[in-house]
């Protein structure tokens, strides 16, 4: 740690006063040099945590420690915990591959992936996720892209009012508004379901039936979501220059060609990093599934997360747990990597 | 400038009827506009009032098959039950608990880093500036099992129970809110001139005073948000409490409404959606004070980099 510091030296007319002050101390005193450091020059010490960079590390420290014990640890944690068996006191190894010989197999510490691969509701949950995950980012984004439209269509006095009304949703903890929806679904007291008789339809098993479940949880998420894209959207919107679309419009351009040539293109950058980190956020999903269908009807409905919820903590299986949570990793990887590749090129642009 | 181009549009028609197409265009895309605000305006308000309106009526009334849209004898009692009811002010208290010492937690801590990270450049101070805005995007849900084991290991070597103590949200929750916190001071602190804290160098201050004295009072706006975005996240959190406390008095508001009032076939739905309504309070009254700083620090995540 200190190395790292030290590799590092600004140079500031202190800081080469003090080296001048080094070698005279150095050419007068010739005794053992680790022993003279400390000894002869007391104010060393103090001169190191004097340095800018010294400084500077220190009051970072707090976060490194931080993002090393509390967030890289526990990452690197997970990958342990998953290649134990439930009792946690010896490996999970592989066993019976037939891809792979006997010697080899039997010493891969994959045993709780091998034994996830065999389950059906592994795969449900796979395809749930990424159905939930893909369909609620699209229509986020779609419905946050025409909301932010027609506010930014309305006078600007207007403007300030809709916005804040439209971002209700995003304001309120997911795991209480999801409650509101729980109660407007339930069973046999649904809100919904009393003005669907009274149109005359048939009462819809909202959190039921396995499609309509999954239907109610991207619709939740989708209300809870959308909202933040509107604002993104709106900020993006308001950023580009009234000319283009006056140009566009000299041009002879439509209200779609004015979108498809100007808007878009100019909003490209904020769309995608939006999406991304909503992709992210959505993916690894907690709080709505959890209250509103818990997983059921039957595991149809489950995510990585609530999934790995149900085996690690309400199971006791924290390495099968571990196993099932570090799925989402491949996945929100990548979506980080394109973030970081876009918030790098918009740097190098600026 | 919005509010000039907008004004001027609006006053267009007026002056120019010659070119009514153009007029008419532009009218009838402001109605439509303000037509389907209020369309999608229902649709995102809708589960609050619904909340509302539930949290009014009695027991009774919500088991009759009465309209359920409509409150036909409103009374007060589901909040006087739930506010008088000592588990519920017990998760009150350790939601506004937790919350405040995690604000502070993370102010203390991503206020130095970022001024630290922006302006005093140390031997891997990109990396980790990187590093802070990776970790923003870790979620919870990849770590709150190897989290809980680690608690209980912990609690196996030194004999301190971590689980099912509320300030295990204390050590937790910055994890969620420094780094989006630090990432976002990094932004502010970043657009400040350098000539303002080279100017309080040569003045003699050192660089603990040019943090305290400059930067703190001029990205105030951004600590502003940065704090709101603390105190939303932390109040919200709904995982990490759940699977680290069980106790009923260890709990924080959304996981007490969720796993007490919450009883199969009872019908407190009243209660559970007073209880709902006045968890979202906090942040909802926090928002409607404060929404300008609200939003900016909702967009400054990613517009800033």
């Amino acid at each position: 740690m200190r190395a790292a510091v030290r590799q590092h030296h600004p140079i500031t007319r202190t800081d080469t006063l003090a080296r001048r002050r080094h070698l005279m101390a150095d050419a007068v005193l010739s005794s053992d040099p680790p022993a003279r450091r400390v000894i002869t020059r007391p104010n060393a010490v103090r001169r190191f945590f004097q340095r800018k960079s010294t400084i500077a590390f220190l009051m970072a420290l707090p976060l490194i420690i931080l993002i090393f014990g509390l967030v890289i640890y526990p990452a690197f944690y997970a990958v342990y915990l998953s290649t134990l068996r439930k009792s946690m006191t010896s490996v999970a190894w592989m066993r019976n591959c037939a891809w792979l010989p006997d010697i080899i197999c039997t010493h891969l510490p994959f045993g709780n992936i091998q034994f996830l691969f065999t389950r059906e509701t592994f795969w449900k949950v796979v395809y749930q996720s990424c159905l939930f995950a893909i369909t609620a980012v699209i229509f986020k984004a779609l419905l946050g892209f025409i909301l932010a439209h027609f506010v930014h269509n309305i006078p600007a006095k207007g403007q300030r009012k809709w916005r804040g009304m439209l971002l209700i949703p995003w304001v309120i903890p997911p795991a209480m508004s999801t409650l509101a929806w729980l109660w407007l679904f339930d069973p046999s007291y649904s809100a919904f379901n009393y003005v669907l008789t009274g149109a005359g339809f048939d009462r819809i098993p909202w959190t039921g039936d396995a499609n309509w479940a999954r239907f109610a949880v991207i619709l939740v998420n989708i209300w809870v979501g959308a909202p933040f894209f509107m604002i993104m959207y709106l900020a993006a919107l308001k950023s580009v220059p009234d000319q283009l679309y006056e140009a566009a419009a000299i041009d002879g351009a439509n209200w779609w060609q004015r979108i498809w040539y100007v808007t878009l293109p100019m909003m490209r950058n904020i769309i995608a990093i939006t999406a991304l980190f909503s992709t992210i956020v959505t993916f690894a999903n907690f709080d709505i599934v959890r209250v509103l269908t818990a997983g059921g009807p039957l595991d149809q409905t489950h995510l990585f997360a609530t999934w790995a919820f149900k085996l690690g903590i309400e199971g006791g299986d924290i390495p099968l747990g571990a196993s099932v949570s570090l799925f989402m990793v491949p996945i929100l990887a990548v979506a980080a990597i394109f973030i970081l590749r876009d918030i790098n090129q918009r740097g190098n642009e600026a | 400038m919005t509010a000039a181009t907008t004004m001027s549009d609006k006053g267009a028609p007026r002056r120019k009827t010659a070119y009514g197409s153009m007029s008419r265009d532009r009218t009838w895309a402001l109605r439509w506009s303000y037509f389907f605000l209020v369309i999608f305006a229902a649709f995102f308000l809708l589960p609050p009032i619904y909340m509302f309106i539930t949290s009014l009526k009695t027991s009774a009334e919500i088991s009759a098959a009465t309209n359920p849209w409509w409150v036909y004898n409103p009374t007060l009692s589901n909040y006087v039950e739930l506010l008088t009811k000592p588990e519920y002010l017990v998760f009150f208290r350790n939601s506004v608990v937790v919350s405040t010492f995690v604000v502070t937690i993370t102010m203390l801590i991503s206020i130095p880093a970022a001024f630290a990270l922006s302006r005093m450049r140390f031997w891997g101070s990109a990396t980790l500036a990187t590093g802070v805005f990776l970790t923003y995007l870790v979620p919870d849900t990849l770590l709150f099992i190897p989290l809980f084991k680690m608690f209980a290991v912990f609690h196996e070597w030194t004999g301190i129970q971590m689980l099912n103590r509320w300030w295990v949200l204390l050590v937790v929750y910055p994890t969620l809110t420094v780094p989006f916190c630090t990432w976002i001071m990094i932004g502010y602190f970043a657009s400040i001139p350098k000539e303002l804290d080279e100017a309080a160098i040569i003045d003699g201050a050192s660089w603990f005073q040019t943090l305290t004295r400059i930067f703190i009072p001029v990205a105030l706006p951004g600590i502003i948000a940065a704090t709101i975005f603390a105190f939303t996240v932390s109040w919200a959190q709904f995982l990490y409490p759940l699977a680290f406390t069980t106790s009923v008095d260890q709990l924080v508001l959304p996981v007490g409404i969720i796993t007490t009032l919450i009883r199969g076939d009872v019908f407190a739905w009243g209660q559970i959606m007073t209880g709902a309504l006045l968890g979202a309070l906090p942040p909802l009254i926090i928002y409607a004070f404060l929404m300008d700083y609200y939003i900016a620090g909702l967009t400054a995540g990613a517009t800033k980099g």
